[in-house]
């Protein structure tokens, strides 16, 4: 095992899967010559040169159909944006074309891109730099969804993404890339797409949390323990195709289960699961599911505002706490 | 301007009460003073009466229905007044408004789902206390309903301890059945009596609560002494043949004896509080009567200092409004000590619960014929058995045993009462 920063697990993905298939490029804003806008890219440009390292405009709609376009003629290209929240920009190309031409041709063009970039809020970025999409994307059918929390899930995930034939949408976070992390220095490291994992175990209740507030959860855990609380942590990885049977599977055991989630309420990835949880774990439910979320309000830039806003891990506790019968 | 007829607290432990009788109906009009229903309380059946004048506008609660304390049942005012805004507002108990108007701007979604929640909570928490709801729906959790399911649990007699009274797996993990079910049947077909589900009375709500308490909570230990009646029967004879009016019974010099003996054994007079036990100065014997659905514990106030004729009429009027449940709460409290006597239906001895707060019970036996050795000689003998039920944290073996050998010598030399 080595230990890695986010930001390395990344580039040691995307240099790992260029290096094994010529067919890989990666496009987007700074990506080459300032080694990427969080340093993601380092060294790229220099390795493999400006044909498969390449600096675009400040045009997301434009470098996301260029993308579009390589992937439906064979090539397999990463488009990195410099956060999802200028993605907003090429949804024509995302949703209308990469989501889906595998459907509309009946198979015949497949759609091997990776749109990917830091998602969600990052501190006082604003209303318009600080949404999470993850529950977005994974609303259309044809888009794979991936927000990991740690690099080691990073890298094995970002690889399979790039080999995977559909579109991908990976996300990271500004805040997570300095992150260390124990990566896997197995040869050719590959997470499955669709497979979560329990990063603790516990008895007490299930607690589903992805992207940075696995971390919060995890804090929050740590608390809940020291009050006697066995709390079995898991994180999707996956956004979509979701890992239902790890969750249900966990809820047969601990009853009980808190999502945490860093969307809004509203459809987000919290209503998703909790419905998915009625359906399929419904008899061994002791109280009704219970979510974390942001609220209904856009971002504030106010410190404490967004302090506020943000998730943290005493609203989680709390969630806990009211499912567990203990307030 | 519409007045609510809200549950009154009728007695210092009654959590709900239920309309045993409504005397008015809507479109009456009452004044004030009018006795408008009758209420059964976890102790009496007690009357309700209107405080102020005016229509019988809307009755919302169906006799034999539970209403908790400050519930909503009637609304009073002038005929033809519109009442609508008070009838929404039913559906939370009679619990004060609800105060959501603050924090409105905080439209955090998460938080605004938590402050419904808490509403429905105390709403459903309010308008019951046990795991059915009005409409007879038992609330519980999917798992608990499953376990009870599997363990043969019935749902109906597990207390929720989730919110509005939900059933969680904790509740069905701690039920204990208090009986094992029989073993498998053979495969004989019997005609069976029909099978039904008795709502339990505010009666048996409350001698559930308080003896449960009492046995879970109280170390109990038991003393029984054998005494012999011979000289009690020969006392009671002469002093009910010696007037007309008085018939005393067996119990009653049982009551005066131990009244007596209280006030000689003081710790057995007593009650635990925790940090200090009190010793009760007067002497306040309870005796547990049977009645229809249950058992009532009417008080004969300063036992010690009343005769033995009115003990023993003190004893029977009590015991006569006990049976019609015409006792007021005031007749029911205050006992320093219980006798409980089953001797008329033939039991020999038995044990019975404390009834808290006392320190102990007396259990009363049957009188037996039968032989006994006097001066080395087998002859027919008078017997009877008392029980003492102690709590250990205020009385100790030996101290139990000199209050019943004060009992017995009393009882062997009734003359000795008269002292």
């Amino acid at each position: 095992m080595a230990e890695l920063q986010f930001r390395e697990a990344i580039k040691a993905a995307i240099d790992e899967e260029m290096d094994r298939e010529e067919k890989v490029f990666i496009m987007g804003e700074e990506v080459a010559e300032y080694d990427g806008a969080y340093k993601s890219t380092e060294g790229l440009l220099k390795k493999y040169g400006f044909k498969r390292v390449i600096d675009t405009p400040i045009s997301e709609l434009g470098f996301s159909g260029i993308g579009v376009g390589a992937a439906m003629n064979g090539l397999r290209p990463i488009v990195e944006f410099m956060t999802f929240n200028f993605a907003v920009l090429a949804l024509d190309q995302i949703i209308n074309h990469a989501s889906k031409a595998g459907y509309m041709t009946g198979g015949q063009i497949s759609m091997p891109i990776v749109f990917r970039g830091p998602n969600a809020s990052a501190g006082q970025l604003g209303a318009t730099h600080s949404v999470a999409y993850d529950s977005m994307y994974a609303h259309f059918p044809g888009l794979k969804v991936i927000y990991t929390s740690e690099p080691d899930d990073a890298k094995g995930l970002l690889k399979s993404a790039i080999r995977d034939d559909n579109p991908v949408i990976f996300m990271e976070s500004e805040q997570m890339y300095g992150m260390k992390g124990e990566v896997s220095d197995e040869d050719d490291y590959i997470i499955p797409i669709g497979k979560g994992k329990i990063k603790r175990e516990g008895s007490d209740v299930t607690v589903v949390a992805h992207g940075k507030m696995y971390h919060v959860a995890k804090q929050a855990a740590a608390q809940l323990e020291k009050d006697g609380v066995e709390v079995e942590l898991i994180d999707p990885r996956t956004v979509k195709p979701l890992d239902l049977p790890l969750i249900v599977e966990s809820i047969k055991k601990t009853n009980r289960c808190v999502v945490v989630d860093e969307a809004h309420p509203f459809g987000g990835f919290a209503s998703e699961v909790g419905f998915l949880i009625q359906r399929e774990a419904f008899d061994y439910l002791d109280a009704p599911v219970q979510r974390v979320t942001l609220p209904d309000v856009n971002a504030p830039f106010s410190k404490p505002l967004f302090d506020a806003w943000l998730p943290d891990a005493k609203q989680v506790i709390d969630a806990v706490n009211q499912v567990t019968y203990r307030n | 301007m519409a007045i609510k007829i809200e549950m009154p607290k009728l007695s210092d432990t009654m959590e709900e009460g239920v309309i045993a009788s409504w005397n008015v109906k809507e479109g009456d009009q009452v004044s004030a003073g009018d006795i408008i229903a009758e209420v059964e309380t976890d102790k009496a059946t007690m009357e309700v009466e209107a405080f102020d004048e005016g229509t019988v506008l809307k009755i919302l609660v169906d006799e034999g229905d539970a209403v908790p304390l400050g519930g909503l049942m009637a609304v009073l005012g002038e005929e033809g007044e519109d009442i609508s805004d008070i009838l929404e507002g039913a559906g939370d108990g009679g619990s004060s408004s609800s105060d959501d108007s603050g924090d409105q701007e905080k439209a955090e979604e998460d938080d605004k789902e938590k402050n419904a929640e808490e509403k429905e909570e105390k709403e459903e928490s309010s308008s019951s206390d046990s795991s059915t709801s009005d409409d007879g729906r038992i609330k519980a959790s999917p798992l608990a309903r499953n376990m009870a399911e599997d363990k043969g649990i019935d749902l109906a007699k597990v207390d929720g301890s989730g919110p509005g009274g939900r059933i969680i797996k904790a509740d069905i993990e701690n039920y204990k059945e208090e009986a094992a079910p029989a073993a498998a049947a053979p495969s004989q077909q019997f005609e069976s009596l029909e099978s039904k589900e008795v709502k339990v009375s505010q009666m048996r709500k409350t001698i559930a609560r308080r003896l449960s308490e009492s046995k879970f909570t109280n170390p109990h230990f038991y003393e029984t002494i054998d005494i012999d009646m011979k000289p009690a029967i020969a006392a009671r004879k002469q002093i009910n043949d010696a007037n007309e009016d008085v018939k005393i019974s067996f119990n009653d010099i049982v009551v005066k004896a131990c009244a007596i003996a209280l006030t000689r054994h003081q710790y057995v007079n007593s009650s635990w509080s925790d940090d200090v036990i009190k010793q009760h100065g007067d002497v306040h014997v309870a005796v547990a009567v049977a009645i229809e659905e249950g058992l009532m514990t009417p008080v004969i106030r300063h036992a010690d200092k009343k005769g033995l004729a009115q003990i023993s009429s003190e004893t029977r009027e009590l015991a006569g409004l006990a049976r019609d449940r015409k006792l007021q709460p005031e007749q029911m409290e205050g006992s320093t000590f219980t006798i409980s006597n089953l001797g008329m239906f033939g039991i020999e001895e038995f044990t019975a619960i404390i009834n808290p707060p006392n320190a102990c019970i007396m259990a009363v036996g049957a009188i037996r014929d039968v032989p006994v050795v006097e001066n080395g000689e087998v002859v027919p003998g008078k017997r009877m058995k008392v029980t003492l039920s102690s709590d250990h944290r205020i009385v100790d073996g030996a101290k139990a045993a000199e209050f019943l050998n004060t009992v017995r010598q009393l009882l062997e030399n009734p003359l000795a009462m008269l002292l």
